[in-house]
């Protein structure tokens, strides 16, 4: 069985091959293209001629993908999403939309409606639905819509009224709308979890054209025997029918990717991942083989969500940073960089513009285009330039550490030649030959999770039965996406108790991962 | 007197959670209700508690509750009208005006959201000048107002008035409500009159909470970090007795309130000291190398370290840089029946209550 893997990201699409163990066969960089189809295509014939594989041999095919992140960003291509609150009384002193960005308010169209329902933190009732009255509000959208978005009030610990609008919506708009429920979407913080879910109900058609480019182009390509995943931010696969439904879940993927991939290269489980791209470096946090999640609310665009984004920090240093000397002596390196022209502007490769990587070659750390012209480079101007690129390294690693003990780093992404041997605080650092495409490969080791979030009160149901509950929910939630059902472990559980509540009130989280269906 | 503007609504914001000391509930919930109202029904009217007649009646509205409840589930809005009339019709007189019962960031936004709905004015006063956890904490306790008669309403439009014995059965017996309520609910208590008000309250919160949200998120016109602190310093009395990094936080609840430890690590000038931070909700004591340097009712809070931004306890996470800063309580906390009510030792602490400019001093 052979695996293939792409990312498509905003400069490069890369391609991986593994075979049944996990190991590379083969890996290329193609260009990003605007049609996303034609891109993929390029990338899995290159992959396939370079390495000689049938074709038919290929049976999974992973995809990793910013085009969702991009839509919202630029505002392309949304949905006009008709937002259902649950809720009334309750919740109408902040309405939906409430401090969104003008331009992208106006491209859902603004549509809401706050309506009786929702229930309280214990699961009481709130108020009931008036099914007359979400049946007015629905027919008044007919056709000022494209899709729907139900967010009912600790949905998290009821889901029966976001279900029963569900079907209302179905019965009057016709069975074919598409519908985003918000305890499918997202935890606790109502506002955080209904701007995910009317973002989520606006990329339908988006995640649509991602998933019939991604089956046309291994079609094309006779890539015809293999199932099919999406990657989710959270290093886990999902089916493409799951990601049609749930699209939001591919934002931020692809450091997430990256990461796990760069766990998977140096076989470590634990380390901080530095990323060194042409015009950033990126961090993240490997913590028992999944990226730390950030614990900040994620803007997207605009637009305030409560994602499981990976926690990464990003400080302008990469292989093209502009290296200056000051007046006072000083020598910076960065932020702005000479991105893609790299291979234009650099001294290495006959330019005038001193980049870190000139700086690289110029200390024999790498050989790189023509290193004899970087005599025209100053030495101790080259000394300072490499301090300065250390500096900046070991400050943004320590930022990432959780204690001051010496940690393991894994150095990945185009960039990592610029990066010294040594780094303060940093007991030892692991590369790979295939470190440039850790996020396709990162993509293509993927495995598939399931998650549940739920408030209990343990004096009312006891904890280890709470803790079953919600370990079966993240499992079938797994299974949904694809996993099988053998296999699957709990990764993670977290209990959060919750401050002034009564009776020992605990949000229950749990991770489930499992092996994809055979 | 001023009208507040939504960027004068984020200030107060960013300088109410600085004085919530690390509790006083999510800002960004409260700060929402109150950019609604603004948007909806128009600007509050800001004025000092001199420009409104001596005998009017001013009431501070809330919310009490579970914070992590209230990001779920806010109110409507429409709380106050009823919690008001419960009031009204009880005393025989009108509300003239509001007030925020606290600093903190879902009840310093409360008022200004009742303010833009209905037009009475805002009073630029508070009865605590920072965020603390029990009703009772209020400098009108110690001035011998009660918090009674008090209305206690929620959303669905069910509401109760309260007589108690003293301040403390009140704490108690409206959380209950509350509890019943959904685990937050609206109340509107201490009904005062104006003159009342200005020598109980501390006043002059909310501006000052303004001109601290004003600095941070100006920030980019200093010329460093620390020049922007020294600002905020100058304009709280405060002082930073830490740069530090975050390397451990437990959580636990007991009896209905978020109990916990941060334990710090210093950096650059603060390298190879130690730090510990108490809190019961609102941060109650910080330990610099095993040294008590900061109690109650002294706020104890914590500012990120690039942008100045107060972090509040839900916030916290490991490897998060911040600066432990110390700033001076109101002088009307710093009596003895004001430490009794709010001092170390009602947090069961075994320690003496010492301004928070003197341990600085002895620090340094």
């Amino acid at each position: 069985m052979i695996k293939i893997g792409i990312d498509v990201g905003g400069t490069n699409t890369d391609a991986v091959l593994l075979d049944e163990a996990d190991k590379v066969i083969e890996a290329i960089k193609t260009h990003t293209t605007k049609d996303i189809q034609s891109g993929i295509n390029t990338a899995v014939a290159k992959i396939l001629k370079k390495s000689n594989v049938d074709p038919n041999d290929i049976k999974q095919a992973m995809l990793g993908t910013t085009q969702c992140t991009n839509a919202i960003v630029e505002r392309k291509d949304l949905a006009r999403v008709g937002v259902l609150r649950l809720g009334f009384p309750a919740t109408q002193s902040v309405e939906p939309y409430t401090e969104w960005p003008d331009d992208i308010t106006r491209k859902l169209s603004g549509k809401f409606a706050i309506v009786s329902g929702g229930y309280e933190f214990n699961g009481e009732t709130i108020a009931d639905l008036n099914f007359q009255e979400i049946k007015k509000i629905l027919l008044s959208w007919k056709n000022k819509i494209d899709s729907v978005a139900i967010i009912g009030v600790f949905s998290a610990i009821n889901n029966k009224q976001e279900n029963e609008v569900t079907q209302l919506v179905r019965e009057v708009l016709g069975p074919e709308i598409p519908i985003s429920v918000s305890s499918k979407i997202g935890s606790l913080g109502l506002i955080t979890r209904e701007n995910a879910t009317i973002l989520n109900s606006s990329l339908y058609n988006v995640i649509h054209r991602v998933c019939e480019g991604f089956k046309g182009a291994l079609a094309e390509q006779k890539v015809t025997n293999a199932s099919i995943f999406i990657c989710q931010n959270d290093g886990t696969l999902m089916s493409t029918d799951y990601a049609e439904k749930y699209p939001i879940l591919t934002i931020g993927s692809g450091p997430t990717n990256s990461i796990r991939g760069a766990s998977y290269l140096v076989k470590k489980k634990d380390a901080l991942v530095l990323d060194i791209g042409g015009t950033t470096s990126d961090i993240g946090v490997l913590s028992n083989g999944f990226p730390r999640e950030s614990s900040i609310a994620e803007t997207v665009g605009g637009v305030k969500t409560n994602f499981r984004m990976p926690d990464i920090l990003s400080v302008g240093l990469g292989g093209g940073s502009i290296v200056r000397k000051k007046s006072d002596g000083t020598v910076t390196v960065g932020p702005d960089s000479v991105g893609y022209e790299i291979e234009e502007k650099a001294i290495v490769f006959g330019g005038d513009i001193i980049t870190a990587t000139d700086i690289a070659v110029k200390l024999g750390m790498v050989k790189i285009g023509d290193s004899s012209l970087t005599k025209k480079i100053n030495l101790s101007l080259a000394k300072k330039a490499f301090e300065t690129i250390k500096g900046i390294l070991s400050e943004a690693l320590d930022k990432m550490k959780t204690s001051s003990q010496q940690t393991n780093l894994i150095l990945v992404g185009g960039g990592a030649i610029i990066a010294p041997l040594v780094i303060e605080g940093i007991s030892q650092i692991f590369k790979d030959r295939y470190g440039s495409v850790a996020n396709a490969i990162g993509a293509t080791i993927a495995q598939i999770s399931g998650e549940s979030e739920k408030i209990y009160q343990y004096d009312l149901i006891p904890r280890e039965k709470a803790l079953n509950e919600s370990k079966n929910e993240a499992t079938n939630q797994a299974i949904g996406a694809g996993a099988s059902k053998n296999g699957i472990r709990t990764v993670e559980i977290e209990e959060i108790p919750l401050a002034y509540a009564p009776n020992d009130t605990v949000r229950v989280k749990v991770k489930v991962v499992g092996q994809i269906k055979g | 007197m001023k009208y507040l503007s939504i960027e004068n609504i984020k200030n107060i914001s960013i300088g109410a959670a600085m004085l919530g000391a690390g509790g006083g509930g999510n800002p960004f919930i409260g700060e929402l209700m109150a950019i609604n109202a603004t948007r909806k029904y128009g600007k509050a009217k800001l004025i000092s508690v001199d420009e409104i007649d001596s005998e009017a009646l001013v009431v501070p509205i809330s919310v009490m509750g579970a914070p992590s409840v209230q990001l779920e589930k806010f109110p409507s809005g429409k709380e106050f009208i009823k919690a008001f009339n419960l009031l009204e019709s009880h005393l025989h007189q009108k509300i003239k005006a509001t007030f925020p019962i606290e600093a903190g960031g879902v009840n310093s936004m409360i008022p200004i959201m009742v303010a833009a709905k209905t037009g009475i004015p805002l009073i630029d006063a508070d009865s605590m000048g920072r965020a603390l956890p029990e009703l009772q904490m209020s400098t009108f306790t110690l001035y011998g107002h009660t918090a009674t008669p008090m209305s206690v309403v929620d959303e669905k439009g069910n509401g109760a008035l309260l007589e108690t014995i003293d301040n403390y059965w009140t704490e108690r017996i409206a959380r209950s409500i509350a509890v019943k309520m959904g685990a937050t609910a609206t109340v509107a208590s201490y009904p005062l009159h104006a003159k009342d008000l200005s020598k109980a309250g501390i006043l002059g919160v909310v501006s000052l909470c303004e001109k601290i949200g004003e600095i941070v998120s100006n920030i980019n016109n200093f010329l460093t970090v620390k020049d922007a602190l020294n600002h905020l310093l100058e304009l709280t009395k405060g002082f930073c007795f830490m740069e530090a990094k975050i390397v451990d936080i437990n959580h636990e609840t007991k009896a209905g309130f978020n109990f916990g430890t941060v334990k710090l690590e210093g950096f650059e000038s603060s390298k190879g000291e130690k730090g510990e931070v108490d809190f019961q909700n609102e941060n109650i004591v910080f330990k610099l190398n095993d040294f008590v340097a900061i109690t109650a009712p002294d706020i104890i809070t914590f500012l990120d370290v690039e942008s100045l931004n107060p972090v509040t306890n839900e916030e916290l996470k490991y490897g998060k840089r911040v600066f432990v800063i110390g700033i001076p309580c109101s002088d009307k906390w710093r009596t003895k029946d004001g430490i009794k009510l709010v001092g170390p030792r009602y947090f069961h602490y075994d320690i003496d209550y010492q301004p928070v400019e003197k341990r600085f001093k002895e620090f340094k």
